[in-house]
């Protein structure tokens, strides 16, 4: 059953991830890669981290790419990129070979090191593990987890968004003519 | 027969190396800043995904929490490049990542 669920989102993961980088309009893309963040959803629960599959809907597909859309149709749709020119010659084989490398260094140094993971000491306490009894034993944990080992972490976390929003803010504000008039005198 | 197979840690790394390897192609072919920016996001996705599988590998939830922090940071980060993206192509309209060059030496 696992086996049919990692197969449904790898095509979903890598059939967007290519939908991504082969669409010349930016739409689609954003379209796309709603598809590859479905399957990363998929693939969480398929883990069991529910809470991190429902987030991560929420957060990706709910906010992230709605602001990509957005970002998109404010600064006009009709913006498709034309993918036959090529600005430097060797970019695209350069780029090729290059993700040819990443994928066949990290797939062989996975596959190198799978018997390493198996003589290493497992953690006998699977915490991951759903509890049929307690079926939001996953929200529990990690709640458990992000509130007292990583409390600090989680208070950072806020500043930053705070940062983030007030930068943004300054970033995205036409300064007023009042202001202009201002910085001139 | 095939129903015994089931899908172990090393194929769900290998996908994400999958994941990881097409996002950095898009981010070394695309010349829109925004589909660079989704190609990121593709490269995020593919740690978290390398993240969660450890934890349930390792049986730590740890891999999760992290996992949690970078979908924070991976917002936070798009909520300012954005911004950022936003107002350079009010400045230059339709202007692609070869056309800033305004730092170049």
């Amino acid at each position: 059953m696992e086996l049919v669920v990692f197969i449904a989102a790898a095509a979903m993961i890598i059939g967007g991830a290519v939908g991504v980088i082969v669409r010349p309009h930016p739409v689609h893309a954003a379209l796309s890669l709603i598809l590859t963040l479905f399957g990363v959803a998929v693939t969480f629960i398929a883990q069991r981290a529910d809470f991190l599959a429902a987030a991560q809907v929420i957060v990706y597909a709910g906010a992230i790419v709605v602001l990509f859309l957005f970002v998109i149709m404010l600064l006009g749709v009709d913006s498709s990129e034309n993918l036959r020119i090529e600005p430097f010659k060797v970019q695209r084989p350069l780029a090729a070979i290059v993700g040819a490398g990443v994928i066949g260094l990290v797939t062989a140094a996975v596959v190198a090191s799978r018997k390493v993971a198996t003589v290493a000491p497992q953690v006998s306490a699977d915490v991951t593990a759903v509890n049929p009894v307690e079926h939001d034993s996953n929200i529990r944990t990690l709640a458990r987890d992000l509130f007292s080992d990583h409390v600090l972490a989680f208070e950072l976390t806020s500043v930053l968004l705070v940062i983030a929003v007030v930068g943004t803010v300054l970033l995205a504000r036409r300064p007023s003519r009042l202001q202009l008039d201002g910085a001139a005198q | 027969m095939i129903a015994v197979v089931q899908p172990t840690t090393t194929w769900y790394l290998i996908l994400a190396a999958v994941l990881f390897g097409i996002g950095t192609v898009g981010v070394m072919v695309r010349r829109n800043p925004l589909v660079m920016f989704m190609c990121v996001e593709l490269m995020l996705n593919a740690v978290n995904l390398t993240f969660v599988a450890f934890a349930r590998k390792m049986g730590d939830i740890g891999g999760q929490t992290i996992v949690f922090f970078v979908m924070v940071v991976a917002a936070a980060e798009v909520v300012v490049g954005l911004g950022i993206i936003v107002s350079i192509l009010r400045r230059k309209p339709g202007a692609t990542a070869d056309d800033l060059a305004a730092l170049k030496g």
